[in-house]
């Protein structure tokens, strides 16, 4: 059925008979094939996925998982870096995965399969030049039609495609014909999601399909509270709540909304999802509207303490949200500081909402407004050991130090990284003729060459 | 001068007037004073808007860093109550140099926006929602009508906004001539720093300049930049005849 990485290098291949396995590799590791057990595990990794990623996961059987993430990739920082996040996971999880964004189902589960790349990304628009090398054993045909095809002279996808299809249809059946339209995008295939345990859902049906925007918003007004209702029997608040919209074409569109914080409010959540209609595209109308809690949390009631002292702080969750659903999760954050000399790793991103951490930068030096992401090497004149620069050339423009404080040492940190052990770095704050403060410092500490290079970076700007 | 113009009974009858006219005469606008004397009596009310969009910019160079204009607004944010909101399209803030001005890492929450677009989007969703102390937002262009739509809802929710103008080449800076619907309009140049006796870089120094105020003049200031809490000061030469002065008259009077 499958070998493993490392059976692939021997020259086993899936198909291989056993036997013959067996003669050429005797201390070969045999499994029995176990379908309904991957067949498990695959829809835990899909909901896993629907967790992670996008509202619309299924099972492709045997061995993959399609998503529909139209309008889920910009949450994740654009399409490629989704998908490397997807592999990466897997691959943290002992899977090696390939990831495939395409503009159908057909075309994705073909590329996954028989492309080179781990990962790829189809130009819209471009899936008929990307899959006419592939063989047509990407098309999700029965084996009988692929060994017909075989038979014809007929092994790649392109090949295939240019044929008429009425003899096609005359000695294979339709199959054929359904496969590549499906993989060209000619005719549309739904995918049915994979449903969280149990949630928390409500649906209304349509007697005449709805499109406008205006009716689709006053159906999510008419649904949300239904769903409230339902968290409030069972004490939870919704983390995650996907909409989805079934098309009369059998297509299912989806929106998503998180919150940071358990919410069961009416108001806020027909909110979040009415932003977001005009993402959908209707088509030619909407059948039945499902309503999902995916995502709900236990959410406590809480007694107000009324301070005496203090003005409570007004609550900014529902424009965390807001802005959530609008940039992503990723783009809104705080800085928390972290415990390290190294002005670029004594900072991390923290939740926007996490709980507020005690610790906080020591303030005994200055510290730039801008810091550079990167330190740009800087031209500079110092006299040896730790002098500040008399001069030094930024972007080509040469500017004389009038003053300057420092140097503010700082070493490797040799308990991450063992090739940081003899670093040092020699920060000063100086002050050029017209007035500009900067932030600068050496790599080395100017006596040792082990210290670093010591060339001269610019860091961070003063204001 | 405009404090003085302050006390005349017609012209503040005139004042209340116009401002019926313009539609918020139900409440009297809050302000968030400088505390300084000399800069917040040049603003009408006595000092920053609240409820309004401000614009700052970098002079010189620094229109391309806003470091000191990041810095001017950091210690405006610090003054106020609440979270503030900090959006960007390229981060590079350091946070622990808000610290230094008195704005607290718990305090400011950022929003890493892709593009011009989503920084006016998330400025205004951020200044209509009226709980947070302070927004501000780095942004290069703003025209006419979008800086309308921030002040109304600025208007609205009675938060301040603050938008850093910062360009990406120092030619696009002429934009900053450009009208737009903002209440007051600075420019934060560095200056070099109070000389120390000793080797080393003194208190910074910049060159505020009020290039436009609504209902106000303009005025430069030479000013001392933030302090631990966010509040400028005078350099001490300048300050010094006004402000010895009137101490001595509170003590001859006390």
């Amino acid at each position: 059925m499958s070998v493993d990485l490392a059976a692939r290098k021997l020259g086993l291949r899936p198909g291989t008979p056993v036997a013959k396995a067996q003669a050429l590799y005797p201390d070969l590791v045999l499994m029995d094939a176990d379908p309904d057990g991957d067949r498990l595990g695959l829809e835990k990794l899909a909901l896993w996925f629907q967790h992670r990623i996008a509202p619309i996961v299924a099972v492709d059987a045997p061995d993959g998982l399609v998503l529909d993430t139209t309008g889920a990739d910009h949450l994740h920082g654009g399409e490629l870096p989704m998908l490397k996040d997807m592999v990466h996971r897997m691959a943290g999880a002992g899977f090696r995965a390939k990831a495939v964004v395409a503009d159908t189902w057909g075309a994705a589960h073909a590329i996954a399969r028989y492309g080179r790349a781990p990962i790829a990304i189809v130009p819209s628009g471009g899936t008929a030049s990307a899959l006419a090398d592939l063989p047509v054993e990407a098309l999700r045909l029965p084996s009988t039609i692929i060994e017909g095809l075989a038979t014809l002279g007929v092994s790649r996808i392109g090949q295939l495609a240019a044929m008429p299809r009425a003899p096609l249809a005359l000695r294979f059946g339709p199959d054929v014909a359904r496969r590549l339209d499906q993989a060209f995008g000619r005719i549309g295939e739904a995918i049915v999601p994979v449903r969280p345990v149990d949630p928390v859902e409500v649906s209304r049906n349509f007697a005449e399909p709805i499109g406008a925007a205006e009716t689709i918003a006053r159906y999510i007004g008419k649904l949300v509270p239904l769903l409230c209702q339902g968290l409030d029997e069972r004490g939870q608040g919704v983390r995650r709540l996907d909409l989805l919209l079934h098309r009369v074409d059998s297509r299912t569109e989806a929106i998503r909304v998180a919150t940071a914080m358990p919410v069961r409010d009416v108001k806020r959540l027909t909110r979040l999802l009415c932003e977001k209609i005009e993402t959908i595209n209707p088509g030619f109308g909407i059948e039945r509207m499902v309503l999902i809690a995916s995502l709900a949390e236990l959410m406590d009631r809480r007694q107000t303490v009324s301070s005496l002292i203090a003005e409570e702080e007004a609550d900014v969750s529902d424009l965390i949200d807001t802005l959530a659903n609008r940039v992503g999760t990723q783009a809104l954050y705080r800085f928390a500081p972290v415990e390290s000399d190294l002005p670029e790793r004594s900072f991390c991103r923290v939740p926007a909402l996490a709980p507020e951490e005690t610790k906080d930068w020591p303030e005994h030096w200055p510290r730039p407004t801008r810091l550079l992401a990167r330190p740009e090497p800087v031209q500079a004149m110092a006299e040896l050991p730790d002098q500040p620069p008399l001069f030094f050339i930024w972007r080509g423009v040469r500017r004389k130090v009038k003053c300057a404080d420092g140097p503010e040492r700082v070493f490797g940190e040799w308990w991450k990284n063992d090739a940081e052990l003899t670093i040092a770095r020699d920060y000063f704050r100086v002050e050029d003729t017209s007035g500009e403060r900067f932030w600068l410092y050496r790599a080395g500490d100017g006596e040792h060459g082990e210290t670093g290079s010591q060339g001269w970076f610019l860091h961070g700007i003063f204001g | 001068m405009t404090a003085e113009l302050n006390k005349k009974p017609g012209l503040e009858t005139l004042r209340a007037a116009i401002s019926r006219l313009e539609g918020h005469s139900d409440r009297r606008r809050k302000m968030l004073p400088f505390g300084v004397r000399e800069i917040d009596a040049r603003l009408p009310g006595g000092g920053l808007a609240l409820g309004a969009l401000h614009e700052v910019a970098g002079g010189g160079n620094d229109a391309l860093h806003s470091a000191a204009a990041g810095q001017f607004c950091a210690g405006i944010a610090a003054r106020t109550r609440g979270k503030v909101l900090w959006i960007v399209t390229r981060q590079d803030v350091f946070a622990p140099s808000l610290k230094q001005v008195g704005l607290s890492a718990r305090r400011t929450i950022y929003v890493e926006a892709r593009s011009d677009v989503d920084v006016l989007a998330c400025f205004e969703e951020g200044l209509r929602h009226g709980g947070l102390g302070a927004v501000v937002a780095e942004v290069a262009r703003l025209s006419m009508t979008a800086s309308r739509r921030l002040q109304l809802a600025a208007e609205t929710s009675g938060s301040l906004g603050i938008a850093i103008r910062r360009w990406r080449r120092q030619t696009d800076a002429a934009d900053f001539g450009q009208p737009t619907a903002s209440v007051t309009r600075w420019r934060v140049s560095v200056l070099p720093s109070v000389p120390l006796p000793v080797p080393g870089v003194g208190r910074p120094r910049w060159l505020l300049e009020l290039i436009r105020a609504r209902a106000g003049e303009c005025a430069d200031f030479e000013v001392e930049a933030c302090d631990g809490k966010g509040r400028l000061s005078l350099p001490a030469a300048l300050a010094d005849g006004s402000d010895q002065e009137a101490a001595g008259q509170r003590r001859a009077s006390a």
